[in-house]
């Protein structure tokens, strides 16, 4: 790797420990910010000659807040750090300062940072754009690009949250054990919420939508190694692994949609599947699956079949079980039908989705399940109806056409039938 | 004489490497790698996933089973064993046993083989 590549990983892996840290020194999130910039831009100018620190975090800390302390050092000729300029990782001394002013703090620092970003107070998309913007550092144009706003909008709606935070009053103390669990549901939901819109491919281009679902799958593992023993944080990381496996079969060469049963399972990355299934056999051992948890486990059973019809669809339909009754939604139990049509039948299946129409009337794969369902049972035209419903509630072309290909297969079976 | 090289670097910046830098990463090793696999001299090489599907159990007269890497440091790495479970509790179970009466412990850690290398025997004397 080329010196450039390899800064810039390390400026990008120390950015939360660092932003957090320097938060807690200034208490503005604009100044931490600063400073940090400030730091990135000396570290492209002294690693490469100076050599690469030990610990990019705690020098990165160190100069960004010399840096902006530089003023009031000026003036009171007391303060004892050292210039940024003789720092070097291969002097142990400054090193060791900066760890011992820095890593008893990480956990905290690195929390309070999520936390800030996924204020209560934030709506979900601001929590979302806050924290691509802060923690994982991604430019306004991307995350603009990401949403398919202009840049001026994003660059309002993430100064705007900002300043709500700012407004906030956010605790700068470690909070307590109740409220820290609350928060940390928050977090996990802006990573999933996060990966989603880059996984359900509601806009942007293909490469925007990857970064989303990298960085998810980034704050997921930070997250993750804050709460190393908290099962449904493994279970989230599973998760997001296991559904950007499979992503590389996901569209084909045309961009169109390719169903779970058709696509490419050779294409499937194992690397992420092995590292998600170790996941959840890991937290599963807590015997108290939460909802992320239970979708990762779904998620593995498909993982864990080399071709489709080696699914053990009773054991999704079980999983699914489960989920409904940890999370009842209508969405659920429209998922677990589609496992229940390969055990006990479209017939059976349609009976769970019938009483769904009143609350997903305007949900595209309620009309997509349906009208599969009726074609299945040999209701073609009920299923036209389902399918026509289909396509005008589609977000993406994508989705019309393969609600479209249904379509055309529907049409062929009459015509040999 | 054989040994073991233990590879060491900060994993939050190795997982925050893109599918593209990580490539570029394993091809470059991978030189060095096919190199002295050529001359016979190369056992198996494996990647380690992160500690956080890591799985550490601590020996004594009850074994403790933790979340996470092997994290006490008044202990050093004497050894390890590579073996092929079905379920990570089929992992416990042979530490268990392995261990039993032990005091010490183990941290059970998923890998992936890079290269299987040559078939290892007791080595050539040095």
């Amino acid at each position: 790797m080329t010196d450039l590549a390899w800064i810039d990983g390390a400026l990008t892996a120390a950015r939360p420990q660092a932003i957090g840290a320097l938060l807690r020194y200034f208490r503005d999130l604009d100044r931490a910010e600063e400073a940090f910039q400030e730091a990135c831009l000396r570290a492209l100018k002294n690693w490469p000659v100076n050599g690469p620190p030990r610990d990019p975090a705690a020098w990165l800390i160190m100069v960004g807040r010399n840096a902006a302390l530089d003023d009031v050092r000026r003036r009171s000729k007391t303060e004892a750090l050292p210039p940024d300029d003789i720092i070097s990782d291969l002097d142990d001394a400054e090193a060791n300062l900066a760890d011992r002013l820095d890593n008893s703090h990480y956990r905290d620092d690195v929390l309070r940072l999520l936390f800030i970003c996924c204020h209560p107070d934030l709506p979900a998309v601001q929590q979302v754009a806050l924290a691509l913007r802060i923690v994982s550092g991604l430019s306004v144009a991307e995350i603009a690009r990401a949403f398919l706003v202009s840049d001026s909008a994003m660059e309002q709606r993430i100064t705007r949250a900002k300043s709500r935070v700012a407004r906030a009053d956010v605790p700068f103390e470690t909070p307590g054990a109740v409220e820290r669990a609350e928060r940390v549901g928050t977090v996990a939901a802006m990573i999933y919420l996060l990966f989603n819109e880059g996984y359900s491919a509601s806009g942007g281009t293909a490469h925007i939508r990857g970064t989303l679902c990298d960085e998810a799958i980034r704050l997921a593992r930070l997250l993750l190694r804050l709460f190393p023993t908290e099962p449904e944080i493994m279970g989230l990381l599973a998760l997001l692994l296991l559904q950007h496996a499979r992503a590389p079969a996901r569209l084909d060469a045309d961009g169109a949609i390719v169903l779970l049963d058709d696509q490419d399972r050779g294409l499937w990355n194992r690397d992420l599947f092995a590292e998600g299934l170790a996941l959840i056999d890991k937290a599963m051992r807590h015997r108290r699956p939460g909802p992320y948890l239970v979708q990762a486990a779904i998620a593995g059973v498909h993982a864990h079949a080399a071709r489709p019809e080696d699914t053990d669809w009773g054991e999704i339909d079980q999983l699914y079980a489960v989920l409904e009754r940890l999370q009842p939604s209508p969405v659920v139990t429209l998922n677990r039908a589609v496992a229940v049509a390969k055990v006990r039948g479209a017939a059976a299946a349609l009976e769970m989705v019938e009483p769904l129409a009143g609350q997903l009337s305007g949900y595209f794969h309620f009309f997509g399940v349906k009208g599969f369902l009726l074609k299945e049972l040999g209701r073609a035209d009920e299923a036209r109806v389902a399918f026509d419903r289909a396509i005008a509630l589609a977000r993406t072309p994508q989705e019309a056409a393969h609600i479209r290909l249904h379509l055309d297969r529907l049409m062929n079976d009459r015509q040999t039938a | 004489m054989l040994y073991a090289v233990l590879c060491y670097h900060d994993e939050a910046e190795v997982t925050s490497w893109t599918k593209a830098q990580d490539d570029a990463f394993l091809a470059k090793r991978a030189v060095v790698m096919q190199k002295v696999a050529a001359t016979g001299k190369l056992g198996p090489v494996a990647r380690l996933m992160p500690t956080s599907a890591a799985t550490t159990v601590r020996m004594g007269r009850e074994p403790v089973v933790i979340d996470g890497p092997f994290a006490e440091t008044k202990e050093q790495l004497l050894g390890f064993y590579i073996i092929d479970c079905a379920t990570l509790e089929d992992a416990i179970a042979f530490v268990r046993e392995l261990g039993h009466g032990e005091t010490g412990g183990f941290e059970i850690r998923p890998l992936r083989i890079l290269l299987p290398g040559k078939p290892l025997s007791l080595g050539s004397p040095a």
